[in-house]
């Protein structure tokens, strides 16, 4: 766990109004950006991060010495091409890489933890319109984010329509479904549950609830993957055995796999950012926000429109991005919606999936 | 400039310039291109192939993936100035459910579809007793999406019981524009502009 960032970082003057009536005081975004700003300022682009990905886009990460979490799609002739446009992606707010937190420091000393308030979806897009305004920039040429980033990117259409320009929205949706939120529960108890968590205040014990967070990324990571791309990568191989050990060591390679993925994850998350972005998550309905008609959230804007699912994605699957898109077409926005087929379940959009390069890169430019 | 499909250059002659057009079956978005930077047109494509909505969206297009059986009741009514449907209507589940959707999302609408009745597939089933396969129906009938073949002369009576106005038609054999006249035994395929 770390709350360090080598990362630039904008402080905000002023106190920060959130949907739940509270306020933070001297909020602090760590971002990073790639390529250069032009002079008239056109060619910004932001990228918005999933729950525990950072503002380490195209750049090693600091903690886990590897490459950033979109390279692939991110950089110098790449879909997202950082020799035309100044990309910036930054930490949202209660999350643990140099954006205010529960782990950063409050007012009287002390780290928030659970004396945090509770975060939405919207809140982190404040974080960022306001890192916008520090900037100097009125107007995106591209908003662009997967999963809990293609949340923000609606959430900013929806209620900043004037400050983007296209808004590309992958392997997301527009509320958090009965299903979502209950692995998102089972999340949290898993952290709650370890007594290392002790009420969220273990950041000067010593201790901190790695067993409980590793079970929560455990259970995550599972709905990140599809069954089939499971099965492809694992089957039910053993792990360095050639026998079953009638015992509960990690036997298969998927357990094998879901301890590091856990293990690994404890090192650069703090849990209680875990717990409040996963909130603020579970809270997200665009429509709600919207007087209860998801169109209502679009009416008006001028910005094109760009939905993308993946067919093996059962976290947010099409219909999710469909009932955007049909809410966009009752609205007269311009959208493009297509459905890609891939392997990997949600995870897609990370990976090696060339036709989703295209479509990044056709639309964007 | 692209060099449209004969049916497709006469929709894109015929649309307004700036007007908003939905292109059903707009297929790698030939005609929406010609629209948008010829004609000016706010132009949205509907396309039920994820490979060419991905090659639409490629080259700056808006088109959704989706099925205009299922996907159009999604748009408000009068959304479009023209909707079109282009080589798409003997694929609908229903189409005469769809010739009426088109004219609620749009205030007209263009459709184009190969007619049955031409002489060519009139012989392929009274001489040979088979199937036609042809230039513009090329798939055997095992395997064609086209499971709602019509005529010229069909399609004229469906949009006299839909109340349906025709203000102008096209027929075409091959490349070649033909005159009216016998078009139900001599076009290959036809374009309607209708309204209601």
């Amino acid at each position: 766990m770390a709350t360090l960032s080598a990362s630039r970082a904008l402080t905000f003057a002023a106190p920060l109004p959130l949907d739940s009536g509270q306020t933070l005081e001297g909020v602090q975004i760590a971002y990073e950006t790639y390529g250069e700003l032009a002079a008239d300022k056109s060619n910004a682009m932001l990228v918005t991060h999933a729950l525990t990905g950072d503002q380490y886009l195209a750049s090693t990460h600091p903690i886990t010495g590897k490459p950033g979490w979109w390279e692939r799609m991110v950089g110098p002739g790449k879909p997202i091409d950082t020799s035309r446009y100044y990309v910036i992606c930054a930490n949202v707010i209660g999350s643990c890489m140099g954006s205010t937190g529960p782990a950063s420091i409050a007012p009287d000393g002390q780290p928030y933890a659970m004396r945090f308030p509770v975060i939405t979806i919207r809140d982190m897009v404040r974080g960022l319109v306001g890192l916008l305004d520090g900037m100097g920039i009125e107007r995106l040429h591209a908003i662009v984010g997967g999963s809990m980033g293609g949340m923000q990117a609606l959430s900013l259409a929806a209620n900043w329509p004037d400050r983007a320009e296209r808004v590309l929205v992958i392997a997301s949706t527009s509320r958090h479904s009965a299903q979502n939120i209950a692995f998102h529960e089972l999340g949290r108890q898993a952290i709650m549950a370890d007594p290392n968590w002790q009420d969220g205040d273990y950041y000067a014990s010593g201790a901190s609830p790695d067993a409980g967070l590793a079970v929560a990324r455990m259970a995550a990571h599972i709905t990140y993957l599809s069954e089939d791309g499971l099965t492809d990568k694992f089957g039910r191989n053993l792990q360095d055995r050639d026998t079953k050990s009638f015992g509960f060591d990690a036997d298969f390679q998927v357990e094998s796999y879901l301890r590091y993925q856990g293990s690994g994850f404890t090192r650069r998350f703090d849990a209680n950012s875990y717990l409040y972005i996963t909130r603020a998550m579970d809270y997200f309905d665009l429509a709600e926000e919207h007087g209860g008609r998801l169109a209502n959230a679009f009416a008006g804007s001028q910005a094109r429109f760009c939905l993308v699912s993946f067919d093996s994605d059962w976290l947010y699957p099409t219909a999710e991005s469909r009932h955007v898109v049909h809410a966009l077409n009752a609205a007269g926005a311009a959208v493009s919606f297509v459905e890609l087929s891939a392997p990997y379940g949600h995870d897609s959009f990370l990976l090696d999936v060339s036709a989703l390069d295209r479509v990044v890169k056709g639309f964007v430019e | 400039m692209t060099m449209l499909r004969p049916d497709l250059a006469v929709i894109a002659d015929k649309v307004a310039a700036g007007s908003r057009v939905l292109d059903i079956g707009c297929g790698e978005g030939e005609l929406m291109e010609v629209l948008r930077t010829q004609k000016g047109c706010d132009a949205r494509g509907m396309e039920i192939d994820p490979v060419l909505v991905e090659r639409c969206v490629a080259r700056g297009l808006s088109v959704v993936q989706g099925d205009a059986d299922r996907d159009l009741v999604e748009y408000p009514d009068k959304a479009f100035d023209y909707a079109i449907l282009s080589q798409t209507l003997q694929t609908a589940a229903r189409p005469d459910r769809m010739l009426d959707e088109l004219l609620r999302v749009g205030r007209q609408a263009f459709v184009s579809f190969p007619n049955f009745a031409q002489w060519r597939m009139r012989a392929a089933l009274a001489f040979r007793g088979r199937m036609p396969v042809t230039r513009y129906l090329p798939v055997s009938w095992y395997e064609t999406q086209n499971i709602h073949n019509v005529t010229i002369d069909d399609f004229r009576e469906l949009i006299a019981k839909l109340g349906v106005t025709c203000e102008n038609a096209w027929f075409f054999s091959g490349q070649r524009q033909i005159g009216p006249l016998w078009a139900n035994l001599r076009a290959e395929y036809a374009v309607f502009e209708l309204s209601r």
